[in-house]
Order: C-alpha cells, then sequence, then structure tokens
C-alpha cells in the first residue's frame, strides 16, 4: 500500500518535449512509472528521443481519453504552469504534480477553487514529486536512487532536504511507502495535514517524517492534526532556524513575518504534539527509525 | 519586491483612493520649494523601504519653506535601518481626527485574499496583531469576484464610521483590493487611513509589496525596483542564477535546494559555528555557475572557511566535483574548505576530487562539525 500513487498510476506528461520533461520522463519510465502519454499544443504526433512509443497529443482531454490516463505531472514554464493545472482538473485527473516554480500567487488563488470542484489530488507547485518505491512509480524529479520500499511515509515543502532525509532512513533499514514533496510555495494544492491524513489511512505506513521549514502555519496546523487525529509516531526537521526574518530564503513561501512562521514556533507547537524534533535532517530520520524498532 | 512610498501612492490614486497630492525631493533647496507650491503646514517624510522611519526620526512637520528645508536636510542625512536616505516626500499635513488601518495580504491558510481593518491604526499593526488581535477585522476576498459593497460597508461601521464616511470606505476598500489584483501585490497596506478633522478620509500612507514571480507580466511595476534594495552581490547572485543573502557569520555556504541550504546552515550553528551566507546554487549547476557561487561568497571579508554541501537530484555530483576544483585553483587556495557530495554520480564525484586532494565527506553532519573546527 501507499498513497497517491501506486500500480494502477498512468501518467500523462505536460511539456514532454522540452529537454527538462524528456529527461525526467525517461528517468520516470526508469524507475517503472507507467508513462501513457505526452502533451505539448501544436505538437500532435511528434515523437521524442528516447520515448518513441510515447504518444504526443495536443490536449489533455484527447491523451486521457485515448490511453486512460489518471494522473498528471507537469513541466512547463511558470507563465502557463496555472493553465496547465486548469486543463487536468477539466479533465478529470486524479493526481495533478505540479513541479514549476515561479508561479504567480494570484494565478494559485485563482486555480485552488477550480482544482477542489473537481475533487483533484494538486501536488505543489514547486515541488519535486512523489514516489511510491514499493510499486516502482515516481512522478517528478527526485533521486530514485535514494528510495527503498518500506513502513515510512515522508511528507516535505523541500526537494534536496528531502532526499538528504530519505537517504538516511534507507542507509538505516527504514524504506518508504510513499514520499510526497509538497511544494515550497506560499499557495500549494496539497498541504501537511492532508498528507498526514492520507498516511493515518494507509495501513502499510506505519511512522511519519514530516520536513518543514519557515513561513507560514501549515506546520502548526499539522502539529494540530497529530494531536487530535494521529496514532502514527511522528518525527520532523525544521528548516530556518538560522533564518533572517523578513527575507526570502529562495522558497516563495519561506519568509518569516513580524512574529508568525518561525521554525521555533513550529517545533515548540509539534513538540507539544508529541512529535519528536530533530536538531539535524538525520538525527529526524533516527528518531522515527528508533520509533518503530 | 518592495514598492516605495511615492509610487504606492500614485498606484492607489489611481484606483480612487484619496491620498493627498506630494512631491518628491532630494535636497533641501527641492524640499523648500516643494513645500512652498503646497502652501501650508505640511510633512517631510524618508523614502525608504525599511519599516520603522517613523521611530528612526524620518517623519516631521514643518510649518514654512524653509523649516521643511532644514527638515528635509536633516532627514537626508539618516540612514534607516542600514538605508541612507536619498529622497523625502513632501505633502500637505493633515489634521488628524481618527486614525484606521486598511491592509490586503494575502491569507495562504484559506487560500484567498484577506481585507484586514483596524480602529488602532497608525501603529505597528504586527503589535496589535500580537496584544490585541481582536482589534483587527478580518474578510475573506475573492480575487475573480473582488469585495462586495455590503461587505465593505459592514466593516465600515463595524470601524465606527458615520453613513458619509462609510460611503468613502467602500470606495477605498475596494480600490485598494483592485490595485493590490492589478499589480500583483503580496501587500498593500494605508497605515493610517485618516478621518480628517472635516470628517473626511484620507490615505495619508501607502505600501505596496509585489510578488517576485509576477514581475514577468508587471513590466511598469518593475521598472519601479530600487536598485538598492539588494546588494551587489545579491543583485549579481540573481542575475546569474544564483539565491544568495548574506549573514553576519563566518562560514560560507554552498547548498543545491532552499530547504537543504537553510539546513546546512542550521547544522552548522548546530555544531557551534556561525553560517555567513545563504545560497542555493539551485538544480543544474555547473562550472560556472560555481565559480560565481565562489566568488560571491569569497567577497565576504568574514568568511574563514567554506562548506560545499550538494545532494545531486537534478544536478550532476561530478560537475559539481568539476566547478570546485577549478575555483580551487584560482580563487580558494588559502581558504580551508570542506565538500560534502552525494546522489547523481557522486563515486564519480568523490573520484574526482580526491584525485585533485580535496577530501570529501559523504554526510552532511560530519562536513558540518570539520567546517566549524577550520573555521575556528
Amino acid at each position: 500500500m501507499s498513497v497517491l500513487l501506486d500500480a494502477t498510476t498512468r501518467l500523462v506528461v505536460q511539456g514532454m518535449t522540452g529537454s527538462q520533461g524528456s529527461f525526467h520522463t525517461r528517468l520516470m519510465r526508469e524507475a517503472g512509472t507507467q508513462v501513457m502519454a505526452g502533451v505539448t499544443p501544436g505538437r500532435a504526433g511528434a515523437t521524442v528521443e528516447g520515448l518513441e512509443d510515447v504518444p504526443v497529443f495536443n490536449t489533455v482531454a484527447e491523451a486521457t481519453q485515448e490511453t486512460g490516463a489518471n494522473a498528471a505531472c507537469i513541466f512547463v514554464p511558470a507563465a502557463f504552469a496555472a493553465d496547465a493545472i486548469l486543463e487536468d482538473a477539466a479533465a478529470g485527473l486524479d493526481v495533478i504534480v505540479c513541479l514549476t516554480e515561479g508561479i504567480p500567487v494570484l494565478d494559485m488563488l485563482r486555480v485552488m477553487p477550480r482544482v477542489r470542484a473537481a475533487g483533484a489530488h494538486l501536488i505543489g507547485p514547486n515541488c519535486p514529486g512523489v514516489t511510491t518505491p514499493g510499486d516502482g512509480v515516481k512522478v517528478g524529479v527526485m533521486p530514485w536512487a535514494v528510495h527503498s520500499p518500506g513502513p515510512v511515509g515522508v511528507v516535505s515543502r523541500s526537494g534536496t532536504l528531502t532526499y538528504e532525509v530519505v537517504q538516511h532512513l534507507t542507509d538505516l533499514g527504514a524504506g518508504q511507502t510513499t514520499t510526497v514533496g509538497i511544494g515550497g510555495d506560499p499557495i500549494i494544492g496539497t498541504r501537511f495535514t492532508d498528507v498526514l491524513a492520507m498516511f493515518e489511512a494507509d495501513p502499510a505506513t506505519h511512522g511519519v517524517v514530516l520536513l518543514g521549514e519557515i513561513g507560514g502555519d501549515d506546520e502548526e496546523r499539522a502539529a494540530t492534526y497529530i494531536q487530535e487525529r494521529m496514532t502514527k509516531p511522528v518525527t520532523s526537521f525544521i528548516a530556518g532556524k538560522t533564518a533572517p526574518p523578513e527575507r526570502r530564503m529562495g522558497h516563495a513561501g519561506a519568509i518569516v513575518s513580524g512574529t508568525s512562521g518561525s521554525a521555533t514556533a513550529k517545533e515548540s507547537a509539534l513538540r507539544a504534539a508529541g512529535v519528536r524534533v530533530g536538531e539535524t535532517p538525520e538525527h529526524a530520520a533516527r528518531l522515527l527509525v528508533d520509533r518503530l524498532r | 519586491m518592495k514598492v516605495h512610498e511615492h509610487d504606492a501612492r500614485a498606484i492607489f490614486q489611481r484606483h480612487g483612493l484619496p491620498v493627498p497630492e506630494s512631491r518628491l525631493a532630494a535636497s533641501a533647496e527641492e524640499a523648500a520649494e516643494a513645500a512652498g507650491a503646497i502652501a501650508g503646514r505640511v510633512v517631510v517624510k524618508a523614502q525608504v523601504l525599511a519599516g520603522g522611519r517613523g521611530k528612526a526620526g524620518g517623519v516631521s512637520l514643518a510649518d514654512s519653506p524653509a523649516e521643511a528645508g532644514l527638515e528635509a536636510a536633516r532627514i537626508l542625512d539618516l540612514e534607516i535601518g542600514g538605508e541612507p536616505v536619498r529622497k523625502v516626500l513632501i505633502a500637505p499635513a493633515v489634521d488628524i481626527a481618527r486614525e484606521l488601518y486598511l491592509g490586503v495580504v494575502i491569507d495562504r491558510t484559506a487560500q484567498s485574499l484577506a481585507l484586514m481593518a483596524s480602529a488602532e491604526g497608525g501603529v505597528d499593526i504586527e503589535e496589535v496583531a500580537a496584544t490585541n488581535p481582536s482589534a483587527i477585522l478580518r474578510v475573506k476576498v475573492d480575487p475573480l469576484a473582488g469585495l462586495p459593497d455590503w461587505e465593505a460597508r459592514q466593516l465600515g461601521f463595524a470601524l465606527g464610521l458615520s453613513g458619509a464616511q462609510v460611503r468613502q470606505f467602500v470606495r477605498i476598500a475596494q480600490g485598494l483590493v483592485e490595485a493590490f489584483v492589478e499589480v500583483d501585490a503580496s501587500l498593500a497596506e494605508v497605515n493610517p487611513l485618516v478621518v480628517d478633522a472635516d470628517g473626511n478620509l484620507q490615505a495619508i500612507d501607502a505600501k505596496l509589496n509585489i510578488d517576485d514571480n509576477a514581475l514577468a507580466r508587471q513590466p511598469e511595476v518593475a521598472r519601479l525596483r530600487d536598485p538598492h534594495e539588494e546588494s551587489e552581490a545579491e543583485r549579481r547572485a540573481r542575475g546569474a542564477g544564483l539565491s544568495y543573502i548574506k549573514l553576519d557569520g563566518t562560514i560560507g555556504c554552498m547548498v543545491n535546494g532552499a530547504g537543504l541550504a537553510m539546513a546546512t546552515m542550521d547544522v552548522i550553528k548546530h555544531y557551534g559555528g556561525e553560517p555567513a551566507n545563504f545560497l542555493d546554487v539551485g538544480g543544474g549547476a555547473g562550472v560556472e555557475k560555481i565559480t560565481t557561487a565562489f566568488e560571491i561568497i569569497l567577497e565576504d571579508p568574514n568568511v574563514g572557511a567554506v562548506l560545499v554541501n550538494i545532494f545531486a537530484g537534478i544536478t550532476r555530483a561530478d560537475d559539481v566535483a568539476a566547478g570546485v576544483i577549478a575555483a580551487r585553483a584560482g580563487l580558494i587556495e588559502d581558504i580551508p574548505l570542506v565538500v560534502r557530495v552525494a546522489g547523481t554520480r557522486e563515486a564519480e564525484a568523490l573520484e574526482l576530487l580526491e584525485e585533485a586532494g580535496i577530501g570529501a565527506e559523504r554526510s552532511m553532519d560530519a562536513a558540518a562539525a570539520q567546517v566549524v573546527e577550520a573555521a575556528r
């Protein structure tokens, strides 16, 4: 078992004809993902090197009808990415993973009500994607080699910090059910609480590592959820204890404004909810492995 | 991106807010001339992007053009939040009966815009939020539909405004929301929004921040950027596709990915060191990007050691290693360097580094502990 992705995932890739899109589509296939189609407006019938057997369509609707795809991965530039999300939601896809960084916030505010109305799970934007090692499914750009199948759920606002922790888990013999990179933007489709609920409901997931960072209050809301609803152990690392206030630390959503969004406040909220918070990313991985023994 | 008050006033005025006419001055002479043209009592305000200019003595009243000139000379000599005052704004002084607060922000939790209003204007709204949160009224606003009349009216009455004032308030609140949406703002604030001695509402201050992700489609607004908002190093980094923020410590950091970059700073601190900077080289970093990143890090004279921490996903670790080796030859022979590489093509990277005589760590914790020791 796993969350979001499993052996039934059939993927359509928006922007597959681009250099990033084609490179990472090949890697997703190497991991085992069933890539059904690519979509690039005006490029229907094109062939992509190394992906000659994957048909390219003009629209997501066509790609979905022709191939039975149920999930999408978006590699299109920021100016067109919000529209790509709307197209996927309209086509009725269950899972939409948007990797694009730099989408204007107002675009995301306009997109989110439509995504919710369609009942789709939007992951991201500005995220590394989702992997389910046990079923050989990867959507996005996470390095496949660090993953291994096992009982740990990982949810994170960051990319490389996620790889760091997943590598430690794998080295410690604790594989993963699913790793979900929810994204570093202020407005994202799926938040910590949503993914925690999925892990709590998934019988194969025995514990969760939550990787947060400064900005917003999603970690605090996660703490409330964990306290009230979760039976499984959760450990955490929060990045940005040394970040100066009022500065955007790379991610659009990573900013301490006044008194809100600080790492210290997030750590205390999580500790108060019974979450063990690591001093370093490696420590957070070890704490969970200790709890699962 | 932060917009200066005088530009924000012009944008708000375009959206129907009652903003008193004002002029900019870069010298005492220009300030006196502007005050003469306005006639009567004026306010002289430092034009800086930093907050807290009132407390720093950056705002004062003047009764004559001569006094305005003197005040301008004093304020133009100030440095506020590390930012030298380059210009002052001269506007007619308003007789204030009441000070209100009005602002539009992005509500991350509700995933909507939020309009915030308070009868306790003129002070730091963060402070009000912390000490008396019930004094701040808040409504969710759909950016597509805008702010309905009834909701603006309801807020106006809740602020204790009279019928005629509420009609003015509705236009102001709707105008502020419109301005926010039109320029892709991340914050639009009037603090204070005042009731003057005649009972009319006036927006006597303006604060506006723009969503950096939207600047590409807001060329007019992007032109309002104050080049001094960023340091030379930060500007150079942005141009090279790097994200750099200078800090006060001694350990230079070069990391890929924002979350790992923050975590690296935290882990350095955990082992007893102080990071000199945040630096995210982003994905796909090659020799050129790594070299530029080293140059920027080493321009900071406080840097006594450098930690390179790369977890390669999209990036290739061997490309990073080649960059580090090239940069070391030209730039960093005298400064202790600790390299940690993992992920895609890790083995090849380690081999390259070993051949070049650069020790590499596989663990981030070990690397951080080592660089802290080296910086001592």
